[in-house]
């Protein structure tokens, strides 16, 4: 009982959070920057701030990550860290050689007010940026928000590469959210059935699932190029995959681009696949084929044989929140009931939208947005639930309360598989059912009494 | 629509920044434009006058108290001549981070759409805290922010010695971004020759002196009844003045990148002027 400490009475608490369910914007900015081809994450701040950031991406996606850093000292924090960026612009550029330099800020950087697109301009002016190459930067205080909010800032400013008055090029921009490499290249799939020309950004499909093949590539073959981001503008519209994750940056190319933009959930579970489904058809203006329509029947056909085992199953589930949204939709579709819901991150509008979906549930929803596992952790032991879904995190209730536990989020630093099968779509849509089948009827064959042990289930 | 210009105030610490800002704020609410003025200093005196006292809630008491859901209409309240006045605010003396207060809450206006076309605003207003110390004093100046800069500066060395540090900062962005210099305001504090010394030091650094505010006691009289020169006695010469420089800001078109002085010219011009006195 390594959390045997946590009491069931829920007490009302305002400084305190113990065991967050969030961690630093950084964290999603450099995840988002290696979704470029031929980018160098750069975090603007102290070296401890890059080693904790990259080491949590490699935990996650067993693949190394790069990324260099400012660096500072005592000397930069008093005097700005422009020199120091100045002089890493420089170094990496000769040294490395990437396409991009995607900057991310960092707590004190901020703090002290280091203005990156100032920094920027310097280099340029300065001739530290060679012909052709990029140097793009993000504010990230991890003060503010979280992880997510640190993605999402990354996407918008390489949405900002886009230049406007580009000719209209056909194809349709996805701003996939923060999702799996998986997920992307099950995005791109979905799309080239379809037979649309798609610019997907940013996609680390390629990059954090690469092969091990002997030889160490630092910029691997996968990413978003610099040429797509810059045609970006000329798209005949953009989806944007998760109000967190990604609104911000296709609401700029709809502002600046005037490439119009819907905001959708993202495409985990079967209404949310086929709103994606459906208004990238729409946006494209092709139909739908038959290889599509029959994958989505393989999902139904799913729901209805197992319908009996999960029907009023209640889950606890923690995450972030475009994630939580459309699992939760997920959940009630195939008549679980997601009875408590936590994000880390802050935003009403998240309890209000897991309220509406779980609206028609017996008993109200405990959701909470900048909540923590603790919280969590409470509301189990006063209502429990048949399954627990989070990252790898949530392993430590799971074992305590003797909860099946799927993981599924960021960071699953514990299981294999997450890069390779996808969650998204309809495909992955089967993959999540079959794993939470799994751990149902496991935990059901572990405790049917001999009488009812059935071999056909 | 005329687009909006955004307006930085920067002096030394005392100099008459805020009392020079809101009077003349108030010059130019009587010219029918709609002006914002944000107040960028942790003490939140910026707006007092155009409030009638000391009423606002500033945005970071706001942010601490009632959490991340803040609304437009908790943090700007309306002052004299239907402006909006807002007050950054900040840690008290001696802890926390003053800069990042200013960075924190004019990022807060942005996204509460405070500069939005649809506010109609003429003119936002920075008033800014003394010298540029920090990183988030630059805040205002930054790229996108304000455009245009004044310095509010007097006579005495220490007074011009800030004006031409701030000068040092502005330069800084004005090579990567698009804030310029806009004039000297000279806010007299009666020193010998004053007016051609400052004339001479913005000539120097490349600008010019806007406007020379000459030193009335109305100044003070109407501070103490917490009301700008203009709404507690608009016929007294001083309101003149200040209506005076609420023009000369509303038609300027010179824009410069300052070319601060070293500190030797900057000596040298000040014997210059006050050994002219003597002789």
């Amino acid at each position: 009982m390594l959390l045997r400490h946590t009491p069931t009475e829920v007490t009302e608490r305002k400084a305190l959070m113990i065991n967050p369910a969030k961690t630093c914007q950084p964290i999603g900015a450099m995840y988002a920057a290696l979704g470029i081809h031929g980018c160098l994450p750069h975090s603007h701040g102290s070296q401890g701030c890059c080693s904790y950031h990259r080491s949590t991406l490699t935990r996650h996606y067993k693949e190394p990550v790069p990324a260099a850093t400012s660096s500072f000292t005592e000397g930069a924090s008093v005097f700005g860290g422009q020199a120091n960026l100045l002089q890493a612009i420089e170094n990496i550029f000769t040294v490395y050689e990437p396409e991009v330099i995607a900057v991310h800020t960092t707590c004190l950087s901020e703090t002290i007010g280091d203005d990156l697109k100032q920094i920027a301009h310097k280099a340029e002016r300065d001739g530290k940026i060679p012909e052709g190459k990029y140097v793009i930067g993000a504010p990230t205080p991890s003060y503010v928000g979280s992880h997510v909010t640190g993605f999402s800032n990354m996407v918008k400013s390489m949405a900002q590469l886009a230049t406007p008055g580009t000719p209209k090029n056909g194809k349709v921009n996805i701003i996939p959210g923060w999702v799996e490499p998986s997920d992307m290249k099950e995005i791109k799939r979905l799309a080239s059935m379809m037979d649309i020309k798609i610019t997907l950004f940013p996609d680390t499909s390629g990059v954090l699932d690469a092969p091990l093949t002997g030889e160490y590539k630092m910029f691997p073959e996968g990413g978003v190029t610099i040429k797509e981001l810059k045609d970006a503008g000329g798209a005949t519209g953009t989806l944007a995959l998760g109000e967190w994750c990604s609104a911000d940056a296709a609401r700029w190319l709809d502002s600046k681009c005037k490439v119009p933009c819907t905001v959708l959930d993202m495409p985990f579970g079967l209404t949310a696949t086929d709103r994606f489904v459906d208004v990238l058809r729409t946006v494209a203006g092709v139909s739908v084929p038959d290889s599509i329509a029959n994958e989505r029947g393989q999902l139904v056909d799913l729901i209805s044989d197992m319908h009996q085992y999960f029907y009023g199953k209640k889950v606890a589930i923690f995450g972030d929140p475009d994630q939580l949204i459309s699992m939760c939709e997920f959940l009630r579709s195939i008549d679980m009931i997601p009875v408590h819901v936590i994000t880390g991150t802050p935003g009403k509008a998240f309890e209000k939208r897991i309220k509406e979906i779980t609206a028609d549930m017996p008993g109200e929803v405990n959701v909470k947005a900048k909540g923590d596992i603790f919280q969590l952790h409470q509301w189990i032991k006063n209502e429990p639930v048949d399954l627990l879904i989070g990252n790898t995190y949530g392993k430590y209730v799971a074992r305590d309360e003797d909860i099946p536990f799927l993981r599924w989020g960021f960071p699953i630093l514990d299981r294999q598989g997450h890069q390779y099968f996808p969650t998204a779509g309809y495909k992955g849509g089967l993959r999540l059912l079959e794993s939470i089948l799994n751990l149902l009827l496991d935990r059901k064959d572990r405790d049917d009494p001999e009488e009812t042990f059935e071999l056909v289930l | 629509m005329k687009k909006m210009r955004k307006v930085a105030i920067y002096g030394k610490g005392g100099i008459g920044k805020s009392t020079t800002t809101q009077n003349t704020v108030a010059g130019l609410a009587t010219m029918g434009k709609k002006v914002m003025v944000v107040g960028c200093d942790p003490k939140a005196d910026s707006t007092r006058l155009l409030l009638g006292g000391l009423a606002q809630k500033s945005v970071l008491d706001t942010l601490r108290e009632e959490g991340e859901d803040v609304e437009l209409d908790d943090i700007r309240k309306p002052g004299y001549g239907d402006t909006w006045c807002v007050e950054s605010g900040g840690p008290e003396p001696g802890v926390g981070c003053a800069g990042r207060g200013i960075i924190t809450s004019i990022n807060m206006l942005e996204n509460l759409g405070a500069y939005e076309e649809s506010e109609a605003l003429d003119y936002a207003f920075y008033d800014v805290l003394g010298d540029v110390v920090c990183g988030g004093f630059a805040m205002p100046i930054r790229d996108g922010k304000a455009e245009e800069i004044y310095i509010v500066v007097s006579g005495e060395m220490m007074a011009m010695y800030a004006a031409n540090n701030i000068c040092k900062g502005i330069m800084k962005y004005a090579q990567s971004g698009g804030v310029r210099l806009g004039g000297l305001i000279c806010n007299s504090r009666n020193v010998d020759n004053e007016k051609e010394m400052i004339e001479e030091l913005a000539k120097k650094i490349g600008t010019q002196m806007i406007y020379f505010v000459p030193r009335d006691n109305d100044v003070q009289r109407a501070e103490i009844n917490r009301k700008t020169v203009i709404e507690w006695n608009p016929e007294v010469p001083q309101a003149d003045a200040y209506r005076g420089l609420a023009k000369a800001i509303d038609d300027n078109e010179m824009f410069v990148i300052p070319k601060p002085l070293e500190i030797e010219e900057l000596e040298q011009l000040l014997l210059d002027f006050g050994l002219m006195e003597v002789a």
